[in-house]
């Protein structure tokens, strides 16, 4: 098995949160979005609130993305609060 | 077409540019969203404004073509402004042409009500208490829920 490095953003109240725009992130092969979250929240303090009760929506190569997606080494996984715009 | 951008916008120059790229259209439907005073707390003194560059474009680029094939559109023009903004400053404009107003108007609101809800910005609202991000309305999920 090889680990995929994805890059992770973050944007609004969760980037200012946890004080980081982007990183990069090694996973086991056939990782999904729901891995990413479980793995970062398990560095404890904000980055907790990955997997809290507060909605976090996550996209996939600029796409809207489920817990479900797989994520695939070079994918760029995005997470973020609800949009507010217009 | 669409434009993410720092800089105002002048809707008379938008409409101008709707209007004269197509003698098929019969009707032109605007709207303009500004900076209000009210917002989750009263007293807001300004916005801020942030995006996910490219994804923003491509969430609006799926509006507009979801649009063209409901309706009968002929052209669609969003711009949505970020970055720091102030009272009363514009913040969107989308204008849709059409051969009849019922498809301008009903195109316009579907665009700008889907746009509240799916594209990824986020706001920041300054108040003299300091600033907090915007949490999202179930009401503007509603309106959106509405067109499907």
């Amino acid at each position: 098995m090889t680990d995929s490095k994805i890059t992770v953003r973050f944007f609004a109240r969760l980037r200012e949160e946890l004080g980081t725009e982007h990183l990069d992130l090694n996973l086991p092969e056939g990782s999904t979005v729901a891995d990413v979250q479980t793995e970062l929240a398990s560095r404890g303090g904000t980055w907790a609130q990955l997997t809290g009760s507060q909605p976090v929506l996550a996209a996939v190569n600029q796409a809207m993305a489920k817990p479900a997606t797989p994520v695939r080494p070079g994918d760029e996984v995005a997470f973020f609060p609800p949009v507010t715009g217009g | 077409m669409i434009s993410i951008q720092q800089a105002d916008f002048d809707v008379a120059a938008e409409y101008a540019a709707l209007r004269d790229t197509d003698p098929s259209a019969g009707a032109i439907a605007t709207f303009s969203g500004l900076v209000r005073d009210s917002g989750d707390l009263s007293g807001v003194t300004g916005l801020f404004l942030e995006h996910y560059p490219g994804m923003t474009e491509q969430v609006i680029q799926g509006l507009i073509d979801e649009a063209s094939s409901r309706w009968d559109v002929r052209r669609v023009r969003v711009i949505h402004r970020v970055g720091a903004l102030a009272l009363s400053d514009q913040i969107v404009f989308v204008g849709v042409s059409s051969a009849h107003r019922g498809d301008a108007f009903a195109a316009c609101q579907f665009i700008m009500d889907a746009l509240k809800t799916s594209a990824p910005f986020w706001k920041k609202e300054q108040t003299d208490q300091g600033e907090h991000w915007v949490e999202q309305k179930a009401s503007d999920v509603e309106r959106t829920d509405a067109w499907t």
